[in-house]
């Protein structure tokens, strides 16, 4: 599993945070960063929760790698 | 749809989420609207970029209705304005900076529940708890004087009444002069003022590309969302743990449960209903046509009972799954101060089942008057003895 966050959607909610705090946290300007891009298999419920709760569809997860043409994705 | 009952919403949802989800309606003046009640056409319509917040184009609700509207805020402004307005708020409500708050909500709550020792019995939960909570919680943050409390209380109490009407608008006049000398105060100050409305009013108006105009329309918001929430949540949630003595008593034991009763509280409860929007272009959803121009209202507290995502939805159960609840919106206006919300929940019913274990109702529930005709949905008061 591959994950990034796309920041010009992100609205600085933190449901992913919540869900997954090991892997996305917001920065200190608000705005959701992914922690790390593959996350471990132990953290996929979690991850699939925040891509579900995020508000604006900002929580971006790909089985095996992430779309490489996807120019939303900056994080 | 009035609700009158704390916990049940309108009976009106439910047949509306078996029969017609996505029903069309006309309001006061002839105009369409679609009343949405599944929570998968809610999050898919407010996350759609076609539907706007614009309140020129908004349903009206009655004649004095978007009448003193005229504002730039985060709850009047679309795509791209309001995600740079937003982007200015999110860091004072982030997951981390709310929960260095936690102490001082620590602070607030305690130095309430000392003073329940010396109160005649019964008491009146809102006014001795629930409201100088949120409201002193609204004013550290924001950096509002508490003293003036009474004031802006009562101003925005009537200003967020549902059948807007004269003395509402006159209401949101007094609280909008009220913010503009306060901000017009702390943007001449010398010593920099650690709230938000200071730090908008120094910075943000120097650096931030805001106006004077630009801080107090949101913080006329802020003021406003900030402690009629809250205050309507934590009598509620105390009402409604009361009415559940099991999962009280789960609760005072292992304290673990608290945010996810939390979730659930939130759910079940649905304080804030009613969310408008309007279509910017035709939407084909579920073989309706939603037409550009056309009205939307959210009735989340129906998303809340959706049986599609929530089994048993009328059930009151602490430990179900209840993250997925729309009780704070959806889409990239959902609620900026949800993280603190939760804080303010968790904190407060923890030290209630902690220091007033043997709290109880000192009135019949069917009895209890709730606020019907508010946006907010709430209670007007809530006697309890111990």
């Amino acid at each position: 599993m591959r994950v990034r966050i796309a920041r010009e959607l992100c609205v600085g909610a933190g449901q992913c945070e919540r869900s997954a705090p090991e892997v996305f946290a917001q920065d200190d300007s608000g705005l959701s960063r992914a922690l790390v891009q593959a996350p471990g298999a132990e953290q996929w419920p979690a991850v699939h929760e925040a891509a579900d709760l995020c508000p604006v569809g900002a929580v971006l997860v790909a089985a095996g790698r992430a779309a490489a043409d996807d120019r939303r994705e900056t994080s | 749809m009035a609700r009158t009952c704390p916990f049940q919403p309108p009976g009106r949802y439910a047949e509306l989420r078996a029969t017609t989800p996505i029903a069309p309606a006309r309001v006061w003046d002839g105009s369409r609207t679609w009343l949405i009640t599944k929570q998968e056409h809610t999050r898919a319509l407010l996350a759609d970029s076609r539907v706007r917040i614009n309140p020129a184009r908004l349903p009206r609700l009655s004649p004095a209705d978007g009448e003193a509207e005229a504002t730039r805020s985060l709850l009047t402004l679309d795509a791209p304005d309001h995600g740079t307005l937003r982007r200015v708020f999110i860091p004072e409500f982030t997951v981390r900076r709310v929960r260095t708050m936690r102490p001082g909500v620590e602070r607030i709550v305690d130095g309430l529940l000392d003073r329940f020792g010396t109160l005649d019995r019964p008491a009146d939960l809102v006014a001795e708890l629930a409201l100088p909570m949120s409201t002193l919680v609204i004013c550290d943050l924001l950096g509002v004087p508490y003293e003036d409390h009474a004031f802006f209380q009562s101003r925005s109490e009537r200003a967020t009444r549902l059948m807007g009407d004269d003395e509402s608008v006159t209401a949101l006049l007094e609280l909008r002069d009220y913010l503009d000398r306060l901000i017009t105060t702390k943007s001449e100050a010398t010593t920099p003022d650690e709230g938000v409305i200071g730090t908008l009013a120094t910075q943000g108006l120097r650096t931030g590309g805001l106006t004077h105009a630009d801080v107090l329309d949101n913080a006329v918001l802020l003021l406003a969302a900030g402690h009629e929430t809250s205050a309507a949540m934590t009598a509620l949630s105390v009402l409604t743990l009361l009415q559940h003595p099991d999962a009280w008593q789960e609760l005072a034991e292992d304290p673990a449960l608290m945010p996810n009763a939390v979730e659930e509280l939130l759910r079940y409860l649905s304080v804030a209903d009613g969310l408008r929007r309007s279509a910017a272009a035709d939407i084909e959803l579920d073989g309706h046509t939603i037409r550009a121009g056309d009205g939307l209202i959210f009735l989340l507290a129906s998303g809340n009972r959706d049986e599609d995502v929530f089994p048993s939805p009328d059930a009151f159960d602490i430990h179900r799954p209840a993250r997925q609840h729309v009780a704070f919106g959806y889409g990239p206006h959902q609620c900026l101060g949800q993280n603190l919300a939760r804080l303010e929940l968790e904190v407060t019913l923890s030290a209630v089942l902690r220091r007033l274990p043997g709290l109880r109702l000192a009135a019949d529930v069917d009895a209890l008057r709730v606020k019907e005709d508010s946006a907010i949905f709430g209670l007007h008061e809530l006697p309890v003895t111990w």
